[in-house]
């Protein structure tokens, strides 16, 4: 699927772009468009209904290294950020801390960047009281742009880097909201293409290959990227590259970022001497 | 790529090829000896062996022998559940260069019957059973399964495939054992077989031992 190709057919058809992403899906992998979007309707359930769960608790993760952002932000307000925003952002960090501690999540796209699509579903929901029908829309037109990166390029960061998860899941996320916010597919494709542009060259470096330093707060900041993209895109500001080409160039970035930084944790942050010190004092505990 | 291997699965953290991928092939286990062993070893190499707890995969591949689903919240406390039930399990690590980096080797008894299955978590979720009992093959945990082990005689084979009214995606043979004149098929189904089909499986008297595996995810 090319974004390209999308907006060829919105043109063509006058359908909403949620629509022309559920008949293109269709055409690609012969998935009947009811089926499709009972399975994404319940996805989405699963999200909104965890997040509410799980909002600013703290939680018992596997390493401890994590476990208390979410909760403490909950308890600490300096007004930096909307009232949205900030519920995004603890939703996100919920969301993930929830995922390191074998908590119950949707990937999207993957476990380790799940935070983001649900903060800024959840906000839609929780802030602006937005209903799950247009929560829906907003979230096949997320799954659409999730899509055109995994089969452009790649989803995964043993593969591509952190930029292939959190980035895909910020491009995801904003493209999801800005819809849901009457965007029209130009300022979707905007907001999309700036978020990924944004996180581009993010490394993959977790400590010990643990899926808790630095992800969690990964997902937490890349979701107020996401939210930033969207606010720009819907104020009319253009991506100067396509969405499809902004794909291509971090498929590009992907494949020149050395192995040290897909993964293998030996690289970026995973190999600080605090990184080592800390892994040292867990590792008796965890092998 | 679809747009369902982009969003979901609904899935138990932290990692889908450490967790989800881990329960699954535990799952399969589960599927196989149709329920919970008695006793199990479960051998984990590469990426496994080394950071298995930091990321669950032990809770995970107990869970999914207990038979948890995906998304089952217990997963996290599976150890104390297998406690309580009086399973007899342990962990172990192996080295092997020539296998993926995520792979384990489950050895159970139940029964009396000694079991031996090899599976790695390939990415995303995705699994490979590569061994069982010996047998190689090659499944993905995405269709049903008959693990048959039979006498090696001359037309055995085709006495059994020839109860079955569905199509055989793929087809796993060894011999086992020369003496005693037994051998075993792996019979990879492209949709699952009616009970009467599998009863009727059963009852050949070519057929020493049958065991049936359903889709598991
Ligand atoms: S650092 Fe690596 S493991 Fe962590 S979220 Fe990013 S891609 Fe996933």
């Amino acid at each position: 699927m090319l974004f390209k190709d999308l907006k060829n057919l919105v043109k063509e058809t006058h359908l909403p772009l949620h629509e022309v992403i559920l008949s293109y899906e269709m055409l690609e992998s012969a998935e009947d468009p009811e089926t499709l979007k009972n399975s994404l309707s319940s996805l989405l359930r699963a999200i909104l209904e965890i997040s509410e769960r799980v909002y600013g608790k703290t939680f018992k993760t596997l390493t401890g290294l994590t476990g208390n952002n979410a909760s403490k932000l909950s308890k600490n307000d300096h007004g930096l950020l909307s009232e949205f925003m900030r519920c995004a952002v603890i939703t996100a960090l919920s969301m993930s801390e929830n995922n390191a501690s074998m908590g119950k999540i949707v990937a999207c796209p993957t476990a380790g960047a799940c935070g983001i699509v649900p903060g800024v579903f959840y906000a839609l929901k929780k802030i602006k009281g937005f209903d799950f029908d247009t929560l829906l829309k907003g979230f096949i037109v997320s799954g659409g742009i999730g899509e055109i990166i995994a089969s452009k390029a790649t989803i995964s960061g043993a593969v591509g880097g952190c930029q292939a998860e959190i980035g895909t899941a910020a491009a995801m996320a904003s493209a999801g909201l800005t819809y849901c916010l009457g965007g029209n597919i130009e300022a979707v494709e905007a907001a999309a293409s700036i978020s990924l542009k944004s996180l581009m060259g993010l490394v993959c470096d977790p400590v010990g290959g643990f899926v808790e330093v630095p992800c969690v707060k990964r997902n937490g900041t890349a979701v107020t990227v996401a939210i930033t993209s969207s606010e720009i895109a819907l104020s009319g500001i253009k991506s100067v590259i396509p969405f499809d080409e902004v794909v291509d160039a971090m498929k590009k970035v992907g494949k020149s970022l050395p192995e040290t930084l897909k993964e293998t944790a030996l690289g970026g942050v995973a190999v600080t001497p605090t990184a080592k010190k800390i892994l040292k004092r867990i590792l008796g505990k965890l092998t | 790529m679809a747009m369902l291997d982009v969003v979901g699965p609904v899935m138990i953290g932290p990692s889908s090829s450490h967790t989800l991928g881990a329960v699954r092939i535990g799952r399969f286990v589960n599927e196989l000896i149709d329920g919970i062993p008695d006793i199990v070893t479960f051998y984990l190499c590469g990426s496994f062996a080394t950071t298995y707890k930091g990321h669950g995969t032990d809770r995970a591949l107990v869970g999914g022998i207990l038979g948890m689903k995906d998304d089952d919240e217990n997963i996290r406390n599976s150890i104390r559940i297998a406690e309580s039930l009086g399973l007899d399990f342990k962990f172990d690590i192996f080295e092997n260069d020539e296998i993926h980096p995520n792979t384990v080797r489950i050895e159970c008894q139940k029964n009396g019957i000694i079991h031996d299955i090899w599976g790695s978590s390939i990415g995303g979720g995705a699994i490979e059973i590569f061994k069982i009992n010996g047998v190689e093959c090659s499944l993905d945990g995405k269709t049903p399964v008959i693990f048959i082990v039979n006498r090696d005689i001359p037309g055995a084979l085709s006495r059994i495939l020839s109860k079955l009214d569905i199509n055989v995606a793929n087809l796993y043979l060894k011999r086992l054992n020369k003496l005693k004149l037994t051998a075993a098929a792996i019979i990879e189904l492209d949709k699952s077989p009616e009970n009467r089909i599998l009863k009727e499986l059963g009852d050949l008297d070519v057929v020493l031992e049958m065991y049936y595996i359903p889709q598991i995810f």
